[in-house]
């Protein structure tokens, strides 16, 4: 029968003593030390407040579709922290890492890191805070009282989830990718990635997929078919029509990011010769599959963010948002564009003049729908009553650094230029811009604007001016060097120089990332501190911020059921109409209320598809094996379960608004 | 976005005392994610087309193909099809038994399909022409056992829709579910259609 050793490796797979990092590198022990005993502290602490039921019952098994949102924004800030670490490390690595100082950072190490820092940066920070936040406010900017399928919803959710346990697992169990954060093969062939590392990498990847994609088709079908009467296309909200394009990009770009992993997966795993050097395979295949997808990405990031700064313009200037229309048809254009542009990210692959020029110019169109946008904001604000509020500085910080982004953009888009700065220093510096300019800075205005919709109460606007600046200045003294640097030939992921001359300004970009510190730091103080002063802050109104559209007519945090009564839709502005023609809000004649039922089927099928990941990681085939019957099983028994609603019952309803309109007539 | 009343300028309604009840979106989702299927089946061919050549000196289609054996294949997909049809027609009758029946048929065909499938794959790796052996024939497991693999989904899905129908009846839920599974398996033909000329035909053509 089995010798200890075969039985030993039937069970454990490749996983041994010494694949734990922690017991090797002392910079994951301390970290795993620091984790283990946060981890502690937290469960502790849940189960001393007996928080374990609520939780359960009120949050993970809930198919609330703002509830699901508000855990997405969480689930990106926990990434964001990592990320950034990674980040800070990278920063410091190279500010020191000068001739005969190797810095601190072996190559092997400082390669993770870098894969590490730009996967959960894009997949685990971005998505999940772009989804988070369009899951929160678009069916209440529809007048909707969920999303179409809001089971699937709580599903994806779990699974974006799994998909983060799985990357935070490979920081102390084996570890990650050394290949940069699209895994270029050969590199992340077998022959060259033997370990564990990209496998942690493919099915992290893989897991929250499923959970990207079906939210995209959820949230697509919410949009199309859950609007409230009268709310035609051209009256929609400019948010949720940024909304709807960016989950159109997301359900016609995830599934080629699915089919190329999953080629990957098979050279992996099953020999075969998709991307490999020899047997006829074609490794420039898979960079041409992963820009199809890669490129569409970061405008399914960039549209929600152009989208909150629409929304934030046209409230804080107390004006209809300028050429709506024109705005739409920007927004559908760059969808459409965005599919035309993915070999610019490899002009130098060699695919000819002809071929780099069609892309280039493509590439150069897409500036043009988005100065359309800029324009747009402007001239909303032209003669407005601007209100400098929180979420208007992060506009306005937004306006003028997305602008130069764009312009090193255009530069990049030439391709003889991009021959010199392929690969350099200076594209780097280039996305930072964009994403941290546009992505991170919408994002953090999305938060403080929606933040008192959501918890209703609104967010000190002290700590987040102190956060903003900290972030503007932060952003332009770690990312202008990187870009003198790239002009001058540095190129990216890199731990170790001998020019002492650029020393300088690796210095003054890693005192960049320190003033960002500082500015996320000063963004967790604003959440504590308005936590603490809540009473102070409380929005009472249900619309603290005199705003446009439906989901400021409901309370601050909204029922359940988002609506008492469903609102009917006149126009694009839609909650300014009704305050503009006298609106009296409801007072009788409340009715049942149709809503799904919680289920915790999500929770399970996301923690057995970590079992599934983590036995096709380590060749666990056993627990893999498991655990994918196990994921049949319960999704088959799901569809026997036929009750999936419930009615609020009138007098709850009754209840909810009559202790609305208490507090509305208090505050009067 | 069903009802939109005809509301005076002066008298404008903001908001309805009726339920409202938005029409359902599961045939709209089922469609949007068929066609992000259809969008992997794309890569796949995409990555067919490029490497469907290179052989690396090994076989070639025209070496490997039974066309007798794919043409009595590609006709038990295409039954299968048409004797869900006949299911679907049933179902309209509100006809429990008779869709059932329909529905073992297909289920037959389906397994028949994958029986023969089966074969072929087990015939080539014992002739050596594996998924290793070149990047065409890589490209050619992924993409015809990718749609074997969806047929294999869609069978379990069947089998577990006969139970809920045999155990609940033709309620709206299993109507609606029968009518999803349609949907899936006859878009399951049509890109068999697409593998048997691309790869199957053109390939024997040479």
């Amino acid at each position: 029968m089995f010798t200890n050793t075969n039985l030993m490796e039937f069970i454990f797979g490749r996983l041994s003593w010494d694949s734990l990092a922690f017991t090797h590198e002392p910079i994951i022990l301390v970290t795993f030390l620091g984790v283990c005993v946060g981890g502690i502290a937290v469960l502790g602490a849940l189960t001393y407040f007996r928080l374990w039921g609520y939780l359960w019952k009120e949050w993970f098994t809930s198919v609330d579709h703002k509830k699901i949102g508000i855990m997405y924004v969480i689930l990106s800030l926990i990434m964001l922290l990592r990320g950034f670490a990674d980040a800070l490390m990278m920063r410091t690595q190279q500010a020191i890492a000068f001739g005969a100082n190797e810095g601190y950072l072996p190559p092997h190490h400082y390669d993770q890191v870098f894969t590490a820092h730009g996967v959960i940066m894009i997949f685990f920070f971005a998505m999940p805070i772009v989804t988070g936040v369009m899951n929160f406010v678009v069916p209440l900017q529809i007048g909707a009282r969920d999303v179409s399928f809001p089971f699937l919803n709580n599903f994806s959710f779990w699974m974006t989830a799994a998909g983060a346990v799985i990357i935070m697992l490979s920081l102390f169990v084996g570890e990650f990718a050394r290949t940069g954060w699209l895994a270029y093969p050969p590199l992340s062939g077998a022959d060259y990635s033997p370990g564990v590392g990209v496998d942690y990498y493919i099915w992290g990847l893989q897991v929250a997929g499923v959970g990207t994609t079906l939210s995209g088709i959820n949230l697509i079908a919410t949009i199309v078919k859950m609007r409230a009467p009268g709310m035609t296309m051209m009256k929609m909200p400019i948010f949720t029509w940024t909304s709807l394009c960016t989950n159109v990009l997301i359900v016609a770009s995830f599934p080629i990011l699915t089919a190329t992993l999953v080629l990957l997966t098979l050279d992996r795993y099953v020999g075969t010769n998709f991307f490999t050097n020899d047997l006829g395979g074609n490794p420039m295949m898979y960079v041409n599959l992963i820009w199809i997808w890669g490129h569409p990405e970061v405008y399914i990031l960039i549209l929600p963010a152009f989208g909150i700064f629409s929304e934030i313009v046209s409230t804080f200037s107390g004006k209809r948002l300028f050429g709506y229309a024109s705005m739409v048809y920007a927004t559908v254009v760059i969808t459409i564009l965005s599919y035309l542009v993915w070999l610019h990210h490899f002009f130098t692959m060699g695919s000819g003049a002809s071929v780099n020029a069609f892309f280039g110019i493509t590439t150069m169109i897409i500036s043009i729908p988005t100065g359309a946008k800029m324009f747009n904001w402007l001239f909303t604000m032209y003669r407005g009553r601007i209100r400098y509020e929180v979420p208007m500085y992060w506009t306005i910080g937004f306006m003028v650094t997305f602008v130069i982004g764009g312009m090193t953009g255009v530069m990049l888009a030439v391709p003889p230029a991009d021959f010199v700065l392929h690969n350099s220093l200076f594209l780097i510096a280039h996305f930072h811009n964009v994403i941290i300019g546009g992505v991170v800075f919408g994002l953090l205005a999305g938060v403080n604007f929606w933040f008192p919709k959501a918890f209703g109460y609104k967010l000190d606007p002290f700590w987040g001016k102190m956060s903003f600046w900290f972030w503007l200045v932060g952003f332009y003294f770690a990312f202008m060097p990187l870009y003198v640097l790239g002009l001058m030939g540095v190129t990216r992921r890199v731990n170790h120089f001998e020019d002492p001359s650029l020393q300088i300004w690796f210095v003054i970009a890693a005192f960049g990332a320190v003033l960002i510190a500082l500015g996320i730091g000063s963004f967790i103080i604003q959440l504590v501190v308005s936590f603490f002063k809540r009473e102070e802050l409380r929005d009472t109104t249900g619309d603290p911020w005199n705003a446009r559209t439906l989901e400021w007519s409901t309370s601050s945090p909204p029922p359940e059921y988002n609506f008492a009564f469903t609102p009917v839709v006149h126009d694009h502005d839609s909650w300014y109409d009704m305050k503009k023609r006298g609106y009296v809000r409801p007072l009788e004649g409340f009715k049942p209320i149709h809503m799904p039922k919680n289920t915790g089927t999500g929770v399970i099928l996301s923690a057995l598809s970590v079992g599934f990941a983590f036995g096709m990681i380590w060749y666990m085939w056993w627990l893999a094996a498991l655990s994918f019957l196990a994921i049949l099983v319960v999704s088959i028994a799901h569809t026997f379960n036929y009750k999936r609603d419930y009615y609020i019952p009138a007098e709850t309803v009754v209840a909810t608004e009559a202790a609305r309109t208490k507090q509305l007539a208090e505050q009067a | 976005m069903s009802d939109t009343q005809a509301v005076s300028a002066e008298k404008p309604t903001f908001y309805l005392t009726e339920e409202h009840h938005p029409e359902n979106s599961t045939m709209l989702g089922f469609w949007i994610y068929l066609m992000s299927d259809c969008l992997m089946f794309a890569v796949l061919f995409a990555t067919y087309a490029v490497l469907g050549r290179s052989y690396a000196a090994g076989p070639s289609p025209a070496d490997l193909f039974d066309l007798q054996l794919v043409a009595i294949n590609t006709a038990m997909l295409l039954f299968s099809s048409i004797t869900y049809g006949f299911a679907m027609l049933r179902m309209e009758k509100g006809d429990k038994g008779g869709t059932l029946g329909w529905l073992v048929l297909t289920l037959l065909f389906g397994l028949a399909f994958l029986g023969i499938e089966l074969y072929e794959f087990h015939h080539l790796i014992h002739e050596g022409a594996g998924p290793q052996r070149s990047a065409f024939l890589s490209a050619f497991f992924t993409l015809v056992g990718t749609h074997g693999l969806h047929v294999t989904f869609g069978s379990i899905w069947l089998v577990t829709l006969m139970v809920q129908v045999s155990k609940y009846g033709l309620i709206e839920a299993n109507r609606r579910r029968l009518m999803c599974l349609s949907m899936f398996w006859h878009f399951l033909d049509v890109v068999w259609i697409g593998v048997f000329s691309l790869v199957y035909l053109i390939g024997v053509l040479g």
